[in-house]
């Protein structure tokens, strides 16, 4: 059974009514690490060593986060800047990551329709991440697309609920066994058949 | 002119007020200001005060057992326990040799053997009073030498119960047996056989356990529960005379009791208010003591044999301070710390007063010879002020620097100067800190023992008192960046500051301040970066505290930080209002009322709601159409 890493980051858990959703049915998942980034290091002081470890014994690797500012929180921002060192996680001999898996899960208060050249975002959620696409890239790891949960405002309990079986039977597919070139395919986790919404 | 007592009070009052203010303004310890106002105001300069003096005398000995009982508050059993090798080692020694040596030369002088002994008994005694009181003016209790001279009068304040146990049988053998009478039923222990008698001090001491455990604090408790402040001070006053009285009864000191009794409440959760409560009046009437002792010196003896009396004079203050000298010297006090010792309880205490009379009312001492004694034991008391400015002035600041100066200074790059004074745990671990990054701070501390194992780690230290100009000065101030004052005693910082701001204003000053109302004035003094030991620790604890209920940790985080910044900023608007000079008495009132200020303007300013960043339900809320949280 492959074992996955929740990297999130959320300034104001206690306030992300989407977030506690997702989060609330991971508690208690075999091989599944909850690691809540802004509870461990309130002051920013990343225990690299700590950190760099845990990527070590996981297989998938999963940035958890809400979209800000067409973005990640700082706090994601600050551990890829400390964690993946040079020679450690990329460069000539930086292959300790090579052919992990990683991927965003997101949540974002606008909705699908605003992030498309159309929308006032004018661009996608996929193109906002291409610095997580890359660094996954120069990591030498396999990213696939995100999961994202969009227009949060409007979404009702039921609606979170839906996303959060999603969401855990995601975990449990990634776990068990699953194709990249099948989920690459789309542009969105979301979308995959298997999973119901 | 002395019948009224508004009349009288008056003249005490005044008299404090104006020679004490002097002292200080010239840099002298309290002590001899009151002693300079007894004098005055007694019956041999202005003569506003007469033969009352003496019931005066023995009113004011009552805050020498308040004093005692705030000792004893602040050490609890178990450090008591901890010292009881160097209470007997040292008070013995001190004790045993000074009696000894005092007998021979009252013997050589002529005087029969009895009197001789109650004279050494008399002048083996110290004055707590003075030797205490002085000690924690200057911060010096938790110096090897402040630890030392506290196990010194500690155990002389239990020798004299045997002393005074003692006396009768000397009048026995001196033969005037008709001495005996009044006194006897004057209190428990002397109408019982010896055995008896430890069982009675015995017994008496397990009570003021008990009753510390059993009755004190419950009584305490409902007292605290009416909310009643006055209260407290009555509840704290009866502690004490109880206490006293009990052991007048069964004839121990009740300065002994006193402390005995602090020991036993210095675990209770009443600590502090005791403390508190208790403090001002002690210090009036320690004052109100030093100025009857100084009002009964009796000039008209010394100007009847001024040569004898001087000379007996000298001569016993060189045995006591030859003794303290060598009882130092057995226990291996540092060379600095042996001088403060001698010279600080080179006097003859307030103790000598009740033995000599005492022994006056057994026959064993004639008229003369107890007057003489008296002046003698008055005079020595208010030498000792003056002997400890000598050694501090003259003494030890060649001992001090000449030590400092034989080490090279060394690798400090001038432009980087850093000046810390106090390496206590505060200080200590500022040094570290800085060391760690290749900073070697100038470090300034008055503990001499302390001072020698810096040296040897290798630390740039000068001993002494930071607040003379001369240290600072030789310490090298004048190309120094920064001074780091890390002193515990509040008054000793504020000492530093001024005297650095008037000398140095060039030179920043980082400033630890215990509490709010230390920074207030570090504030007026024009110090910014101030540094109060209960701020940041506190709000670290009471964040994990929170914590611990589920709160989120970098929220937290966050409003530790506006917490911090909106204290700063009540801190320099609260120090503004000038009415925050504090009378003393009302000052625990007054902290009260500001810390209710101080939470309901937390209420009012909304430091406790939380802000809204990174809050989706605040733009849901604002916002029902979509947008980028």
């Amino acid at each position: 059974m492959k074992k996955v890493l929740i990297l999130f980051a959320h300034p104001k858990f206690e306030k992300s009514r989407a977030n506690a959703a997702l989060i609330e049915r991971l508690n208690d998942k075999k091989h599944v690490t909850f690691h809540d980034l802004y509870e461990r290091y309130p002051n920013f002081h990343i225990n690299v060593q700590r950190e760099q470890e845990l990527l070590v014994e996981h297989d998938i690797i999963i940035w958890h986060h809400p979209l800000y500012w067409y973005s990640s929180p700082a706090m994601l921002k600050q551990w890829k800047d400390m964690v993946l060192e040079f020679n450690w996680a990329y460069g000539p001999n930086g292959k300790v990551l090579h052919n992990k898996t990683v991927f965003n899960v997101i949540t974002t208060g606008g909705s699908r329709e605003v992030y498309c050249t159309e929308g006032y975002n004018t661009y996608t959620v996929n193109e906002f991440l291409r610095p997580f696409e890359q660094t996954a890239k120069l990591c030498g790891m396999n990213y696939l697309p995100p999961f994202a949960v969009m227009g949060t405002h409007n979404l009702s309990d039921r609606d979170l609920t839906n996303y959060a079986n999603a969401y855990e039977q995601l975990i449990d597919l990634l776990q068990t066994d699953f194709s990249s070139q099948e989920f690459k395919k789309h542009l969105f986790l979301n979308d995959l058949e298997t999973l119901t919404i | 002119m002395s019948g009224s007592l508004l009349f009288e009070a008056i003249v005490f009052l005044a008299g404090a007020i104006i020679c004490v203010s002097i002292a200080k303004r010239l840099g002298l310890s309290s002590v001899l200001g009151y002693l300079l106002a007894g004098i005055l105001i007694g019956p041999y300069v202005l003569g506003f005060v007469g033969e009352e003096g003496e019931d005066i005398l023995h009113f004011a000995e009552f805050g020498v057992v308040v004093m005692l009982f705030l000792i004893g508050l602040e050490i609890e059993p178990k450090n008591f326990w901890s010292m009881r090798k160097s209470i007997l080692g040292m008070g013995g020694i001190q004790v045993s040799l000074t009696v000894v040596i005092t007998y021979a030369l009252f013997t050589l002088l002529g005087y029969n053997w009895e009197v001789a002994l109650v004279i050494g008994m008399a002048v083996a005694l110290s004055s707590t009073a003075i030797a205490l009181q002085t000690i924690k003016e200057k911060g010096l209790m938790d110096t090897t030498f402040g630890t030392s001279s506290f196990s010194i009068l500690l155990f002389q304040d239990i020798i004299v119960i045997f002393m005074i146990g003692a006396l009768p049988l000397l009048s026995n053998a001196s033969e005037h047996t008709n001495g005996n009478t009044g006194h006897s039923t004057s209190n428990l222990i002397e109408s019982l056989p010896i055995g008896l008698q430890t069982l009675a001090i015995i017994l008496s001491v397990v009570l003021i356990i008990l009753a510390g455990r059993f009755v004190i604090v419950p009584m305490l408790r409902k007292v605290a529960k009416t909310g009643v402040r006055e209260l407290l001070i009555a509840a704290a006053f009866l502690i004490v005379f109880g206490i006293s009285y009990l052991m007048e009864f069964v004839g121990i000191s009740p300065a002994l009791g006193a402390f005995l009794g602090g020991v036993v409440l210095s675990t209770s959760e009443f600590k502090h208010e005791l403390e508190s409560t208790l403090e001002p009046f002690k210090n009036l009437l320690l004052g109100l003591f030093f100025m009857a002792v100084g009002a009964s010196i009796n000039f008209i003896v010394i100007a009847n044999s001024p040569m004898a009396i001087g000379g007996i004079l000298v001569a016993i203050i060189l045995i006591k301070a030859f003794v303290l000298f060598v009882t130092g010297q057995v226990f291996k006090l540092k060379l600095d710390q042996k001088l403060l010792l001698t010279f600080s309880l080179a006097q003859v205490g307030e103790f000598a007063f009740v033995l000599l009379s005492f022994a006056f009312q057994l026959n064993i001492l004639e008229q003369e010879q107890m007057d003489m004694m008296l002046v003698i034991t008055a005079v020595s008391m208010s030498l000792t002020p003056i002997l400890s400015v000598l050694n501090e002035r003259l003494i030890l600041p060649k001992f001090g620097t000449k030590e400092s100066i034989s080490r090279p200074m060394d690798h400090i790059a001038k432009s980087q100067k850093i000046i810390l004074v106090g390496f206590g745990h505060f200080g200590s671990t500022v040094g570290r800190f800085l060391r760690s990054h290749g900073i070697e701070a100038t470090i300034l501390d008055f503990d001499s023992n302390r001072v020698d194992f810096l040296r040897k780690m290798g630390f740039e230290v000068y001993y002494g008192d930071a607040t003379r100009l001369d240290l600072l000065e030789s310490a090298g101030i004048a190309e120094a960046k920064l001074l780091i004052c890390a002193v515990d005693n509040p008054r000793v910082t504020k000492d530093i500051t001024k005297l650095v701001k008037t000398n140095y204003p060039d030179v920043e000053m980082l400033v630890r301040a215990k509490n709010r109302y230390d920074a207030y004035d570090l504030i007026n003094m024009g110090i910014d970066n101030i540094y109060r030991e209960s701020l940041d620790t506190s709000l670290a604890l009471a964040s994990d505290a929170l914590h611990k209920l589920g709160f989120r940790k970098y929220t937290l985080n966050r409003q530790v930080q506006n917490f911090i910044k909106y204290d700063e900023a009540s801190l320099r608007r609260m120090a503004e209002q000038p009415e925050r000079d504090e009378n003393y008495i009302f000052k625990a009132r007054k902290e009260l009322e500001e810390q209710e200020k101080l939470l309901e303007d937390d209420f009012k300013r909304g430091i406790i709601s939380y802000d809204n960043h990174w809050d989706s339900e605040h733009i849901r809320k604002q916002l029902q159409k979509p947008n980028e949280a």
